[in-house]
């Protein structure tokens, strides 16, 4: 990421990975305090939520806390990435998402996933379903964290393995929101017919 | 007139408030953490608090045209519930946050030894997070209260150019103005000061450090004694420069040490009413006409 930043951020995210990495506590303040230190805005400027694409300072943070990360025992650092989250605002809690499929956590953040996907705040049901979303989210909570993308309009290049992870009873959910949208007279959003097309062939097995 | 309201409660506050307190030239907010007129039971009510001053707070300002800041303590009142001692601990999460322009408020409700010690503790805290203070005087008491409030500080290392003590009147004024501390005047309808005793003081006293807010909260007071204050100061015959040096000027430089303000324009296509804070707008369901 750091032909993202310019060189004095640059300069300063490697002093604070090498803080964080000599002091893992240190993350508590120095994660909530990095874009103002290192540098913020969107990679890609089509996504300025960063709902498809990391931001800079997502990807800042999850350095940091992979960073952190070494020099924390599997207890310690799962007491961190929730306090982590339970204490940052809605960026910070959306790079502790993004960083989960870097950290050994097993299945010890599962409650972070339900947090984000229980609300209605896209940024966060975005980042919730990435790739330690497919490998350990139950596939009823993420079938479920997929139909809610559709409802709020969160992109489905969004989630993770969509492919690997659809199935017939993801297809008929998304059939039955595409039906009750045509009676209510409203559009049925493209993501749904194009998940419906992907997800024919499962109907069909 | 501009006016930065250094000192307001607006979580208590409604969208009324918001749009008249625009009218009358508030473009910027500083909201101390403070309590919330009854007890909270638990350090993790706080934490909610906390994360409301720091969220949803500032994003419902911004629909109204209005920059919110923040302060992040935990204040005098509950630094005596021992149900609430481990905020302390969590300050810094918190501290460390974009938008928090101090520590506070801090300082004495009863006088109490768990008041001083989460009062020096916090001194402490701005230290190490390079924040600004800001010093609540108690009620009662306040000649004694501002006193030992002034003592601590001077002991905390703190210059006394980052610290600001308020609620200051006619009996406590002169004690910080040989301190070097900001001095802060919250003006009420009826008890504390009013907009012509502040104008008194300012005549007495020159516009140095000076600080004037509403402290407008739960109870009964008023969010546009900032802009009375201002409109009495004219009438008294003050420039419309020392008006802008009081209440726009001096908090802006008083908080500007944070190196934290948010003071960007609002554009008007940014007041948007539809836009959203996790998920959750302003309009309870409705659209705009």
């Amino acid at each position: 990421m750091t032909d993202l930043l310019d060189n004095e951020g640059c300069a300063r995210l490697n002093e604070l990975i090498d803080e964080v990495t000599s002091t893992p506590a240190r993350i508590a303040v120095l994660f909530p305090a990095v874009a103002r230190s290192v540098g913020r805005g969107p990679t890609d400027p089509a996504d300025p939520d960063g709902l498809v694409t990391s931001r800079v300072e997502d990807q800042a943070r999850v350095a940091l806390l992979r960073a952190a990360a070494q020099g924390l025992g599997r207890a310690d650092l799962a007491r961190e990435v929730a306090a982590l989250y339970r204490h940052g605002d809605a960026d910070e809690k959306r790079a502790v998402l993004r960083a989960l499929d870097h950290l050994d956590l097993g299945d010890d953040a599962l409650d972070l996933l339900g947090d984000a996907l229980r609300g209605n705040d896209i940024r966060l049901i975005a980042a919730a379903l990435g790739p330690y979303a497919v490998r350990r989210l139950d596939v009823h909570s993420w079938r479920h964290g997929v139909l809610k993308c559709l409802f709020t309009g969160v992109p489905l290049t969004a989630v993770s393995g969509i492919a690997e992870r659809g199935d017939a009873e993801l297809a008929r959910m998304v059939d039955g929101f595409a039906a009750e949208r045509r009676t209510a007279g409203r559009d049925v959003p493209a993501d749904a017919t194009w998940l419906l097309e992907l997800l024919s062939t499962y109907e069909e097995d | 007139m501009r006016i930065f309201d250094p000192h307001i409660h607006m979580t208590s506050r409604t969208t009324d408030d918001y749009e008249a307190m625009y009218a009358a030239g508030v473009r910027a907010v500083t909201e101390p953490a403070f309590w919330l007129g009854q007890p909270r039971g638990s350090a993790a009510s706080f934490y909610d608090y906390f994360d409301s001053l720091v969220g949803w707070e500032r994003f419902r300002a911004e629909r109204f045209g209005i920059r919110h800041h923040c302060t992040i303590a935990l204040n005098p009142k509950e630094a005596n519930d021992p149900r609430c001692a481990d905020v302390l601990d969590v300050l810094p999460r918190y501290l460390a946050k974009d938008g928090v322009v101090a520590v506070g408020e801090v300082g004495f409700d009863s006088m109490t030894d768990a008041e001083e010690k989460a009062f020096v503790r916090q001194l402490e805290l701005a230290g190490e997070h390079d924040l600004p203070v800001l010093v609540h005087t108690p009620h009662r008491d306040k000649v004694e209260g501002t006193r030992r409030s002034l003592e601590l500080v001077a002991a905390s290392g703190l210059a006394p150019e980052r610290v600001l003590i308020d609620h200051l009147n006619e009996v406590t004024v002169d004690l910080v103005a040989d301190s070097g501390c900001w001095l802060g005047f919250s003006i009420y309808p009826d008890t504390k000061m009013d907009e012509h005793r502040m104008v008194r003081i300012l005549a007495d006293y020159g516009l140095d450090r000076m600080i004037v807010n509403s402290a407008a909260d739960w109870g009964r007071s008023d969010p546009l004694k900032t802009a009375k204050t201002g409109k009495a100061m004219r009438e008294a015959g003050f420039s419309e420069d020392d008006v802008d040096r009081v209440l726009w000027r001096n908090p802006v430089a008083f908080y500007g040490q944070s190196g934290r303000l948010l003071l960007d324009p609002i554009d008007d296509a940014a007041v948007d009413q539809t836009a959203t804070f996790a998920g959750n707008s302003v309009l309870r369901g409705q659209r705009p006409a």
